[in-house]
């Protein structure tokens, strides 16, 4: 048998390919998951604004005010998601003692930090229409506003200028006691007597909610777990960069002083 | 304020705020991406 000693044709390295052979990095937290699920997540508020503001009819009980409630509803189901996210990587946190766990916890607790506060936004406009004030403390609100601090508590705890093992576990720690405030906060109206509506969706009251009503809470939901999802992970990629320039800051500083050292030691 | 001023104040202040945040963490993550080498900075 004979071998044709002609070599093959080397084949002309794709246009996105660096000198290296490697792909060029990203210079940014964004990559091509990332494009898809922003796109996903803004087609989602262009139909939901669409089915929340213009086909939905007003609803029997609520009127019009029933669209507050298609951004109050997803959003606290998002800021839920987002805690218990936080949670469970708290957990993984003490139990792998990785990075990747703790960058995750904290991403995820800012992300629903904002749906939480925009969740209370929503509430207050909600209740200026139905109840003439913006706030009252009762029950589910007072203990919306406990579970809220005790996550601003969480973020708090993280600014905090200390090693980042210590950071890691006491915030770890917060995440998962944390947590204990959501089915409190959420069984609120069931065990205490309060102004605050019952359980809009997944839950036994509000009957009159179906049809493009129901849909269009569901949809909402769907877009706001889309849109955490694309927070998070861009969140949890600007943590893991930062924490990657703090390495290399103080690298090169322990580098710069070293070699002061070694100047003043020369004669 | 009428009722539609409030839904109008709930839809915008909700997506202006995640908008805003979303324009701060693409911001920084540039900012970031610029300080790290590019083998710490490869997404799956």
């Amino acid at each position: 048998m004979t071998i044709d000693p002609t070599p093959v044709a080397p084949v002309a390295p794709p246009v996105d390919v660096s000198p290296s052979g490697r792909r060029p990095a990203p210079t940014s937290t964004s990559s091509r998951a990332t494009r898809i699920l922003g796109a996903l997540s803004l087609a989602g508020i262009v139909a939901l604004a669409v089915f929340g503001l213009a086909i939905t009819p007003p609803d029997a009980q609520l009127g019009e005010t029933i669209r507050i409630l298609y951004m109050h509803v997803p959003t606290v189901s998002a800021a839920y998601v987002a805690f218990i996210v936080t949670a469970v990587g708290s957990v993984l946190y003490l139990w792998k003692r990785s990075e990747f766990w703790d960058l995750l916890a904290a991403s995820s607790a800012e992300v629903g930090v904002l749906f939480f506060a925009l969740t209370i936004f929503n509430g207050m406009l909600w209740g200026k229409i139905t109840w003439g004030v913006f706030w009252r403390w009762e029950p589910r609100l007072t203990t919306t506003t406990v579970l809220f601090l005790t996550y601003l508590g969480y973020l708090a705890v993280r600014r905090i200028p200390t090693s980042v093992r210590t950071r890691a576990t006491v915030s770890a720690v917060i995440g998962i006691l944390a947590v204990v405030n959501i089915p409190i906060t959420h069984k609120a109206v069931d065990w205490w007597r309060g102004l605050h509506q019952e359980k809009t969706i997944f839950g036994t009251v509000d009957p009159e909610m179906q049809g493009t009503q129901l849909f269009t809470a569901y949809l909402g939901l769907t877009v706001f777990l889309l849109l955490f999802a694309w927070l998070v992970i861009h969140r949890f990629r600007l943590a893991w960069l930062t924490e990657r320039a703090e390495e290399r800051s103080l690298d090169d500083a322990i580098a710069a002083r070293r070699a002061e050292g070694v100047e003043e030691v020369a004669p | 304020m009428s009722t539609t001023g409030y839904i109008a104040a709930a839809w915008v202040g909700t997506f202006a705020a995640v908008g805003a945040y979303a324009v701060w963490i693409l911001r920084r993550g540039r900012r970031a991406s610029e300080l790290v080498p590019e083998e710490e900075r490869r997404w799956m």
